[in-house]
């Protein structure tokens, strides 16, 4: 079963149509890639994903989303939503708060209040994101203070910290070294098992090292979605892809 | 069971948040309308000339015979006092901002800019105070005045008033210059004053004006100090010695007197919408040079 | 031979540097003169008044003899009720017009014209107050009013800074919180709030010097000359009674009573001025203070 169908999605800011219809599926427990150029309305799908586009006022969507087979309407509980589906930002972002009640924080809203429950899901997550040994003496200190590669595995954290069925990384390695971009990587591999993941990025080798399928996306229309194999092969569907990918253009 | 009543708390702030921020729009917008409403009735009143409001300067709201609503010397008033205070304010202002900014050592700057802050603070009645005890005997001493409390004592206090407001948004609009500017002009050979007069007055213009027309908003709008200390004659002023009344301290001084729904009452609140406008407008093109210095 | 030996040339420029330092600082100094001259002359002036009896007994003799107690209690009263009315009433508006309004002409209309109505004369605020609260509301003279109309004068400057301060959290926080299912009320407060407090806070008690320090507003509304009250009770007026304020004092003292000794008009603006320098160094002090922990 796909975990997330979309059907005809098009998204436009004012009078500007960014995303000009676009179909595909994710199925379960894999890792599918998106890749395009700067401005071909990634970030767009991922924001309709989880609902945020909501709080773009001047945004305005048509299609279909559906995610576990529910369809995404104005009835659509939000934020359980966001809870089901994790998202990691491009610019690694700890929240003011200290490192345990970072990853605390989503579990919180929930509604988890039990001690022993919460310090279990933090040194869970925070071990999974191969943070733990680096913060587990400073777990009060601010995740402000922490290098921009902590942070991005305390958002890593973070965004596992309420057990989502499908995770959404958006360029993640934009803003991190090589070495954290590569350990990121490893985890990602360690979860594909569990869950489904959709990673944009704008490295077409991340996305061939990664990924099981992998979309090009090319202002705001689908060139091609199949498998890595055919994507990275010496004969893609289409020419452009075979083009972008061998850094052609873009 | 929970998660719906976290939902119905939710519900109930957001629903208070709403409130208060649509009733303190209502409350804050209404000013105005209120104001004009208890102006309003002039419109069918015999006695009452708009053309007479504005342009005679007599002024005889409680006499028996003849009652004159002419506000002309109070706009004078208001005018004069406000521009010869803006003559000492702008310059002293803008020199002070350039010194605190541009030429001064950090740690005094940080001090500098608390009292310049604290001189804001200064209630405008103890103004008031001071230009009855204070520079109403200083301005006895060195002029030929006979009487300290006049056009030029009023423009001193208000410029005193005003100038914090000045100093403290150009030192901002100067801090907003980036500070590439500043050392590329350095890296030209060009001094610090060079670099302040020809790099940074232009590209701070925009925040430096918006400073001024605040300050001016300030003191047009000011009431106890020019009331205690520029004089109470309803006369167009023809020396900086002359005693005058602004708009603001007429209403201050009659407002007690006038009593409700008198014509002298709304006249009272006629001169508050004038005010009002007057403020409004000054404030309004202060916020569009600050917005259109962002966009560039 | 000095290689860097100065010519006319450099030694002009070093003169006109030097000059225009020395005039900047002439000009700041001619600001800041005033305000140490001007204190100085006031304490002087006001030092044989200066006692502790002056805040803790009432005026006698028409004024011209005793203390300033009924008036210092009256501002008491006039600052906590307005900020008490005002604080939540702005705090929230700006919450609102900051975290929900939409981005319509409309709302950016009401944002301009809260944002402007902050530089309204409080002449014009007087007679708003004393309009629609005295008359109007039909509360009278009272305490009750002028507070009210304090509130409304501080309402507008209590947004705007508490709007400023609710900008300067990143919107990227505001995202993240989204993006863990937090709802929008989660986020405000539980990440929002607390990092626009201090900007917040500070902008209320600036407010509060500006509260004590207003005469215009009150002196039609609930201000009176003279009010008798109760020796020793801690809270002898009624809200529907008018009260004495320290600047309506002040006022009174300086143009209305004749032949009053100058230490005491003196002594009641030094104290005025103290509260309101103290108030503002507590706010000062606590940006500071913030600041340095927030980094």
């Amino acid at each position: 079963m796909n975990r997330i169908e979309v059907r005809d999605l098009r998204v436009a800011y004012g009078d500007r149509e960014v995303l000009h219809g676009v179909s595909f599926d994710l199925r379960e427990k894999e890792i599918l890639a998106i890749i395009g150029p700067a401005q071909s309305g990634k970030t767009s799908i991922l924001r309709c994903l989880n609902r945020t586009l909501d709080f773009s006022p001047d945004a305005r969507v048509s299609g279909a989303i559906t995610v576990d087979g529910q369809l995404l309407d104005r009835h659509t509980d939000v934020e359980a939503l966001r809870r089901k589906v994790g998202m990691v930002a491009p610019l690694p972002v700890g929240l003011p708060l200290s490192i345990y009640d970072n990853v605390a924080f989503a579990p919180r809203c929930a509604g988890i209040s039990g001690r022993a429950e919460l310090d279990a899901t933090v040194e869970q997550c925070l071990r999974r994101a191969v943070l733990w040994d680096e913060v587990k003496d400073r777990l009060t200190i601010s995740g402000t203070k922490l290098s921009g590669g902590q942070q991005q595995r305390l958002t890593l954290a973070r965004a596992l910290s309420h057990r989502p069925g499908i995770l959404c990384l958006d360029e993640f390695s934009i803003a991190i070294d090589p070495v954290t971009t590569m350990r990121i990587e490893e985890v990602l591999r360690e979860l594909r098992p569990e869950l489904s993941i959709i990673l944009v990025t704008n490295l077409t080798q991340q996305a061939k090292r990664l990924a099981d399928r992998t979309m090009f996306l090319l202002k705001g229309e689908i060139v091609e979605l199949a498998d890595n194999g055919v994507i990275f092969s010496a004969t893609p569907g289409d020419r452009r892809t075979f083009d972008y990918v061998n850094g052609k253009f873009g | 069971m929970w998660r719906r009543w976290r939902k119905l708390k939710e519900a109930f702030i957001e629903a208070l948040i709403r409130l208060c921020g649509i009733s303190a729009t209502i409350f804050v917008v209404g000013i105005f309308l209120f104001v004009c409403r208890e102006a309003f009735p002039l419109r069918h009143n015999p006695d009452f000339h708009l053309t007479e409001f504005f342009l005679s300067i007599q002024w005889y709201p409680t006499s028996e015979i003849t009652k004159r609503y002419g506000v002309l010397a109070m706009i004078a008033g208001t005018f004069s006092v406000t521009l010869l205070s803006m003559l000492m304010a702008a310059p002293l202002g803008l020199g002070a901002a350039i010194y605190i900014s541009e030429f001064c050592a950090p740690r005094p700057r940080e001090i500098l800019k608390v009292l310049v802050e604290l001189l804001a603070a200064i209630p405008s009645v103890v103004w008031g105070f001071a230009g009855l005890t204070i520079t109403s005997r200083l301005i006895v001493r060195f002029t030929s005045a006979d009487v300290g409390v006049n056009l030029l004592n009023g423009a001193v206090l208000l410029a005193l008033m005003s100038v914090p407001i000045i100093v403290s948004l150009a030192e901002d609009a100067f801090k907003a210059v980036p500070d590439s500017y500043r050392e590329a002009a350095i890296a030209l050979g060009a001094t610090r004053w060079q670099t302040t007069w020809r790099v940074l007055l232009p590209a701070a213009r925009n925040g430096l004006t918006a400073a001024v027309l605040l300050g001016f908003g300030r003191a047009i709008g000011e009431t106890m100090a020019v009331l205690m200390a520029s004089g109470h004659a309803i006369t167009i002023p023809h020396s900086v010695l002359d005693p005058v009344r602004t708009l603001t301290a007429n209403i201050a001084a009659e407002l007690g007197e006038a009593p409700a729904e008198s014509t002298h009452y709304q006249v009272l609140f006629l001169t508050g919408v004038l005010l009002f406008l007057i403020t409004f407008v000054v404030n309004l093109s202060a916020g569009l040079v600050i917005r259109r210095e962002r966009r560039s | 031979m000095n290689r860097f030996a100065t010519t006319p040339l450099v030694q002009a420029k070093l003169r006109q540097e030097a000059l225009a330092s020395y005039a900047a600082l002439g000009m700041l100094v001619c600001i800041l003169l005033p305000l140490f001259g001007m204190v100085g002359d006031l304490v002087w002036q006001a030092a044989p008044s200066l006692t502790w009896q002056f805040l803790t007994t009432a005026p006698t003799h028409g004024m011209r003899e005793g203390g300033v107690r009924p008036a210092f209690i009256g501002t008491l009263y006039l600052v906590t009720i307005s900020l008490a009315v005002a604080t939540p009433i702005g705090v929230l508006a700006a919450v609102y017009l900051t975290e929900y309004a939409q981005d319509t002409w409309f709302n950016r209309a009401v944002n301009i014209a809260v944002l402007n109505l902050a530089g309204v004369p409080s002449i014009v605020h007087a007679l708003f107050g004393l309009g629609a609260f005295v008359y109007a509301a039909q509360l009278g003279y009272s305490i009750l009013s002028a507070s009210l109309t304090l509130a409304i004068m501080t309402m507008p400057v209590i947004i705007a800074s508490t709007r400023e301060a609710l900008l300067s959290v990143p919107r990227s926080y505001r995202e993240a919180c989204w993006n863990l299912g937090a709802s929008r009320w989660q986020t405000i407060r539980a990440i929002v709030l607390p990092n626009a407090l201090s900007g917040i806070l500070t902008g209320v008690i600036l407010q509060v010097s500006r509260a004590a320090g207003e005469t215009a507003p009150i002196m039609f509304t609930g201000a009176v000359f003279y009010k008798a009250i109760q020796p020793g009770t801690l809270l002898p007026y009624a809200l529907d009674e008018q009260c004495m304020a320290l600047s309506m004092h002040l006022y009174t003292l300086s143009t209305q009573t004749p032949g009053v000794a100058a230490s005491i008009p003196n002594a009641t603006a030094v104290l005025l001025l103290g509260l309101v320098f103290l108030v503002n160094s507590a706010a000062i002090g606590l940006r500071t203070f913030l600041r340095s922990r927030g980094k």
